[in-house]
């Protein structure tokens, strides 16, 4: 490497590089997209393949008798309206986020959800991060696993993913770090003691080690911003789901994983 | 398997979020529970193997398989399986019975290990023999932390 | 909600051989020296014993500690001599006890 091009490199990791940040040349290529499932040992992705040996699929089970349970004024369970849920469901999660004609915004799965729950069901939301929202989400998603992600066909959802890139890249908090320094700049490398990802959302919700238990994107989400000491957005703030699309949509092509195992 | 003892960052790092002011197991209370395993006999090396990773992505779910040479049976059968370790603030992880029916002495679950550090496998056999494997294992954490808040 | 199980254990077998069988349970497995935000200790709660039954004889039984994490995995292998059921049982802290069962058909 040449002294000119070492002083770049060390420029651009220090976030100071002159090009645009709309170009898509800091963009992983397609043929290098790799799940975090790439970067984990023998062990846990053992811990991932084996459905008997999952923790994530308790909370699948869990799911699958949420599913099934009447609720709500309506009386009706998602599988009055759905079928069951391997071929009513095949597919689905791998399009979410998705445009909500409605609101005219992208909603994620668990918005979704709870917007069935509402308009169908007559039946109170789900907090976030509740057991049975996550089950419940598992249960949907993991009908997708091994699926393509396919976000961003649907022309009505370019200005929101456009939106969540500019959040994916944008410097923030104390270290004034985007999250596109670690995870499109120095994917592979190590940080404290662990390799940095890609940061691909294909396995959500998931059972992540640190958690001892299943949880969502969105706190997976909040768990970097508090990591990279800035201020983490409030739940239901538009700048999550429009995060959450473009982590999709810069995912697609990578199989589904849910419910996926990481560190 | 290529043993590396840790010292410095990731094993301070890893001692303060899973342990608060309470004491931890020192490697001789390690070897005392193994004292009140193993009893008067001979705690011989061999015939087990202890299968974890040498390389932990998160301390508070690591993957072990103990498992014994032993044809399981007539008098060479496994009765019981031990796992001890020097670090976690106790020394025991898990004692199983292995009854008559076991047709393998092969064990797998999952354990917290608080810090860098030593773990034993002890198999206690029909015949009064004690055979052991050790294994040192390197345990790093999340780079990012959550609120506890959650 | 009562703990989730996941069980694996074949359906069938022929006589003689060798089966593996993976339990699962949801568990905190809270190991008391956890400390939460307010300097307060959280208290212990985990499972202290499990035991695989096979037509009412003990085939397998462990003592854990707060040493075996959280939503407690446990595999073991049993030889398949007849048909029957197995039963399992898991009991702990604040008088957590949990039973399963799961048939199998040996020839």
């Amino acid at each position: 490497m040449t002294a000119a091009a070492a002083l770049l490199a060390r420029l651009a990791w220090f976030g100071l590089t002159l090009a645009p940040l709309a170009a898509a040349a800091a963009d992983i290529p397609a043929g290098e997209r790799r799940s975090g499932y790439d970067f984990m040992g023998r062990e846990l992705r053992a811990m991932q393949d084996d459905d008997a040996a999952n923790p994530g699929m308790l909370s699948v089970l869990d799911g699958e008798a949420l599913w099934n349970r009447a609720d709500g004024d309506a009386g009706k369970s998602c599988a009055d309206c759905h079928g069951a849920a391997p071929s009513g469901m095949s597919g689905v999660a791998a399009r979410y986020p998705a445009f909500d004609p409605a609101s005219g915004r992208p909603v994620d799965l668990e918005q979704r959800i709870n917007l069935c729950r509402s308009q169908h069901q007559g039946a109170a939301p789900f907090a976030f991060e509740s057991r049975e929202l996550l089950a419940l989400t598992a249960y949907v998603a993991h009908q997708s696993k091994g699926r393509p992600i396919a976000v961003g066909d649907d022309p009505r959802t370019e200005p929101f993913i456009a939106a969540g890139r500019a959040v994916f890249e944008r410097r923030q908090g104390q270290l004034n770090l985007s999250c596109a320094q670690c995870h499109d700049d120095n994917w592979g490398r190590q940080l404290a003691g662990a390799t940095i990802p890609q940061a691909h959302p294909t396995g959500y919700p998931l059972y992540r080690l640190e958690w001892q238990g299943l949880g969502s994107l969105r706190r997976r989400l909040r768990n970097c911003l508090v990591g990279m000491r800035a201020e983490p957005y409030p739940d239901v703030a538009p700048e999550i789901v429009e995060l959450e699309l473009y982590l999709a949509w810069r995912a697609r092509g990578l199989p589904v994983e849910t419910p996926a195992v990481r560190p | 398997m290529f043993l590396v003892r840790a010292a410095g960052l990731a094993g301070a790092a890893a001692t303060a979020t899973l342990l608060p002011a309470a004491g931890r197991a020192t490697p001789a209370m390690m070897q005392e529970a193994i004292r009140r395993i193993v009893g008067e006999a001979a705690l011989q090396r061999g015939r087990v193997t202890l299968d974890v990773p040498a390389l932990v992505e998160n301390g508070n779910t690591v993957p072990v398989t103990v498992s014994v040479d032993s044809a399981m049976t007539g008098n060479d059968r496994v009765v019981a399986l031990h796992i001890v370790n020097e670090k976690n603030p106790q020394p025991q992880v898990i004692s199983a019975r292995l009854g008559p029916r076991i047709g393998r002495a092969r064990l797998s679950t999952r354990i917290k290990l608080a810090d860098s550090q030593q773990i034993v496998a002890i198999a206690e056999m029909q015949d009064g023999s004690f055979w052991s494997e050790s294994a040192d294992v390197v345990v790093t954490l999340a780079a990012c932390v959550e609120d506890l808040v959650r | 909600m009562t703990a989730r199980t996941l069980i694996s254990v074949p359906a069938g077998a022929k006589r003689g051989e060798v089966v593996e069988i993976k339990t699962l349970i949801s568990h905190p497995m809270e190991t008391g020296f956890r400390v939460g935000t307010n300097g307060t200790p959280i208290p212990r709660d985990i499972i202290t014993r499990f035991t695989c039954r096979f037509n009412g004889e003990e085939v397998f039984s462990a003592e854990l500690s707060p040493a075996i994490a959280a939503n407690p995995f446990i595999s073991f292998f049993v030889t398949a001599s007849e048909s029957g059921t197995f039963g399992f049982e898991w009991t702990g802290d604040n008088g957590f006890s949990v039973s399963e069962t799961a048939a199998i058909t040996v020839e």
